[in-house]
């Protein structure tokens, strides 16, 4: 049969990696409804993609090893010092702010004596351990289309979901996405600073009985978790690349805007 | 940022790509470390303000390539072997439905493209960049590494692989 596209092998390959651009994509994907072969072996190498980091993804999940961290500090020690000395100041100042203003901070468990994180940040930590380091795509729908991007989650979640402004703060919303939660939807946001630091907002729907929480904080193996629950929704705020005390600033910022 | 704080937030990344690509955990810390004293000395060759993921991934590369030259012969053929020489393991019957496995036995060269794109997401031209390689080259290596590893899993021995114009 005469084709009515020509689809080469590296638009094969483009197109198991989500790569091309739409206009292309659907013409690739014309052509491939007419050659079940070759559908089937794009599908196949689209799946491979996912198995791959459903199989390594859980590496980022680990606790990195004190010899490579110890190296990757070589050579600016002193720097690092005098960098850790101001964010203890900083983060006792945030500290005595934010519990001043929340008075319901709950002091953090030390690290030895952690007790076992609730589902919600298990949950929240993971979904930002799998997205947070995406390049391509870390979001399903970009903050250029915020409008869109709320309105469909608010639809999916079964109430008015909130992206709370972070700009202030120097992170920028990159967008949004919408998980399978255990007991339904869930929404994440993604932001960004200009370093490229990421923080994400788990938002779920809460059930009726619930009792609203204070701030907590848990750290999931390398990432840092805040998390609360309102009337409506829980939330969490997590980060990877964020030390708490820069994390509970943001947490505070999202808290006052979410819970007016 | 610092440089170093840059780095340490980068190990979880850099843990995953050596983990898919040796295989076992402490052989990959051993490479990732090796890769961080590495970066390190040659920090001057980095240039400011382009993606330091992707200058690492060049880094660790080169390291890879070292550590493998030292351990056994290189093998220069592995990228000119027509698919005709790979379709002839298909009677092989190999039905390694090991995810991990099947990667594993593809060639080094081509399962480093493979990671890079579909764990690493970094894009092709990111690729060729850090494995230093044309362009033309990492898509006809993904092609083969994916090819590959659907015949070990699947067992896809019959499908033709057509050219596909």
């Amino acid at each position: 049969m005469s084709d009515r596209y020509d689809v080469s092998e590296a638009e094969i390959q483009a197109w198991a990696d989500g790569r091309l651009e739409a206009a292309r994509r659907a013409e690739v994907e014309a052509w491939l409804a007419a050659h079940a072969d070759e559908a089937e072996r794009a599908s196949a190498y689209r799946n491979l993609n996912e198995e791959l980091r459903a199989r390594y993804d859980a590496v980022l999940q680990e606790p990195v090893p004190a010899r490579l961290e110890r190296t990757a500090r070589r050579g600016a020690r002193w720097r690092s010092l005098g960098l850790a000395a101001g964010w203890a100041l900083l983060g006792i100042a945030v500290g005595v702010v934010a519990g001043w203003q929340l008075r319901a901070v709950q002091a953090p468990a030390p690290r030895a004596a952690q007790p076992e994180a609730p589902p919600i940040v298990r949950r929240a930590a993971l979904a930002h351990a799998t997205y947070a380091p995406e390049v391509r795509h870390p979001v399903e729908v970009g903050a250029d289309q915020e409008q869109h991007l709320v309105a469909w989650l608010s639809k999916r979640m079964g109430g008015e979901v909130r992206a709370p402004k972070l700009d202030g703060e120097g992170m920028a919303l990159v967008g949004g996405r919408l998980l399978p939660g255990e007991t339904g939807p869930v929404a994440q946001f993604m932001y960004q600073c200009a370093r490229g630091r990421r923080v994400t907002l788990y938002v779920r729907t809460e059930a009726p009985d619930h009792r609203e929480t204070a701030f907590r904080y848990a750290r999931e193996n390398n990432v840092r978790v805040f998390y609360w629950i309102d009337r409506t929704f829980g939330y969490a705020l997590s980060s990877a690349d964020l030390e708490r005390d820069e994390l509970l600033k943001l947490a505070n910022v999202a808290y006052r805007q979410l819970n007016p | 940022m610092s440089d170093a704080q840059s780095l340490v937030e980068l190990i979880p990344r850099l843990r995953r790509y050596a983990r898919a690509l040796v295989g076992e955990r402490a052989a990959a810390d051993d490479l990732v470390q090796d890769t961080l004293e590495r970066a390190w000395s040659k920090l001057h060759l980095y240039r400011r303000g382009t993606d330091l993921r992707a200058w690492l991934f060049t880094v660790m590369h080169n390291v890879h390539v070292n550590r493998l030259r030292a351990a056994r012969p290189a093998d220069p053929l592995e990228d000119e072997m027509p698919e005709l020489a790979q379709r002839a393991t298909q009677g092989d019957a190999l039905m390694v439905r090991d995810l991990e496995r099947a990667v594993a036995a593809l060639p080094d060269a081509q399962r480093q493209v493979l990671l890079l794109v579909a764990l690493e997401d970094l894009s092709y031209e990111e690729t060729a960049q850090a494995l230093e390689i044309p362009i033309g080259t990492v898509m006809s290596r993904l092609a083969r590494a994916r090819e590959k590893v659907r015949q070990l899993m699947y067992g896809k021995g019959g499908t033709k692989l057509q050219v596909v114009k």
